[in-house]
């Protein structure tokens, strides 16, 4: 059976640094859907072992009120990654970040290792989910079998910094450096049926940029986006959410082809729209994300 | 567990606390910097005490300059200093005398 969580919304994933306590201690005042607590490049490399502890005990002992808890390992090509795991599904997280995944092979040795720790400290087998993050050109490239490599992975995520080294490019403003990795990675999110985010945008400085970028992906199909501020969870979650006028016509296109099905009629017109079966999925989406984003008042 | 050599974690940000261990011979001794002394000196040593306990650390002596760290982020600091002094890094007992 599929884990209950693993669709769940996840408009907003703000990365926190582990080895701040005053970063960890209480993001859930930001009402982000998930926060993601980075033990990989946020931590300097002499205080991953500091990192871990602080993440156990904020995992153990800190009410995040509801919010996703997501942990950012360090790359298979690091020594830290295996404690990184006991650590995570030891406190209790809800779903480990892969960083720099490139396989199936990839996700598949993680999923091991973190089948040994439940087992190791007692957690049902199964309860800890995955995602993984794409960061090179070949990740981009493999990106169907990741999505299709583990029943407890949840999606992919672009990570742009990395990616764009890889592609010997820059992150330019313009979105035209990462227009064929989200196309990718979302068309092959969508064939395995998990979930795909954007990149973090760095220039806080440039919020109308920003709100851009977000609308743009939102158009393209991806769930949400990664964050690195508090400020951009608002932005993100009123471009996510469905409007009044879109969940109202959502509504009428479900009654009305259900209607319209049980009288043999195939095509009709919804406030002057042609309207046939093929809406009546995306209307049903509609309504699902405005139930998730709590704005859905109706009865459907 | 035996205090081997110097080892220090944490910061002096806000909200986090700096401890360091040295060894030591006759006990524990313990020595507290905090702005929040006076309302919650005896709730720091308390957990000081209690995590130097959990880790059977019975000589040593300790500092701790605190920033308003949360108790989570106290304990966090006194295990990793002690791990540090012990040079161990792997394979650590979470959720057995970390806790």
């Amino acid at each position: 059976m599929s884990h209950p969580y693993k669709k769940r919304l996840r408009r907003s994933m703000m990365f926190l640094n582990c080895q701040k306590p005053g970063l960890i201690k209480d993001p859930y005042i930001y009402k982000p859907d998930s926060i993601m607590l980075d033990l990989e490049d946020a931590v300097a490399e002499n205080q991953k072992d500091a990192a871990r502890y602080s993440l156990y005990h904020a995992l153990q002992e800190i009410d995040y009120r509801g919010v996703e808890r997501v942990v950012r390992i360090n790359g298979l090509d690091t020594p830290h990654w295996k404690e990184d795991i006991r650590v995570c599904v030891a406190g209790g997280a809800d779903t480990i970040r892969i960083a720099k995944t490139e396989s199936a092979k990839d996700v598949h040795t993680v999923e091991e290792h973190v089948l040994a720790a439940e087992r190791e400290f007692g957690r049902p087998e199964g309860s800890t989910l995955l995602m993984a993050a794409l960061e090179s050109c070949k990740g981009v490239l493999h990106a169907l079998e990741v999505c299709e490599s583990s029943e407890r992975l949840i999606g992919i995520a672009l990570s742009g910094g990395d990616y764009t080294k890889d592609l010997q490019t820059v992150i330019t403003g313009t979105g035209v450096e990462l227009q064929g990795a989200r196309q990718q990675m979302i068309i092959a999110a969508r064939a395995a049926g998990v979930q795909c985010w954007d990149t973090v945008f760095t220039n806080l400085d440039a919020m109308d940029v920003f709100e851009e970028e977000v609308k743009m992906i939102k158009m393209m199909g991806f769930d949400g986006k990664s964050l690195v501020n508090p400020r951009q969870i608002d932005i993100v979650h009123k471009i996510f959410t469905p409007t009044q006028k879109e969940i109202i016509f959502a509504e009428k296109v479900v009654r009305e082809i259900d209607e319209k099905k049980a009288l043999g009629i195939g095509v009709f017109t919804v406030d002057g729209k042609m309207i046939d079966i093929a809406f009546y999925n995306g209307a049903k989406r509609t309504i699902d994300l405005a139930k998730a984003s709590g704005v859905y008042e109706g009865d459907l | 567990m035996e205090i081997k050599k110097a080892a220090m974690a944490g910061t002096l940000e806000s909200s986090d606390a700096q401890v360091t261990v040295e060894p030591g011979t006759d006990g524990i001794q313990l020595s507290i910097e905090s702005s929040v002394i006076h309302q919650f000196g005896r709730q720091i040593k308390a957990t000081v005490m209690e995590t130097l306990s959990r880790l059977e650390v019975t000589d040593a002596k300790v500092t701790v300059v605190d920033k308003g760290a949360l108790d989570c982020t106290l304990k966090a600091r006194v295990e990793c200093a002690v791990y540090r002094s012990n040079g161990i890094t792997e394979n650590l007992p979470w959720g057995g005398v970390i806790r």
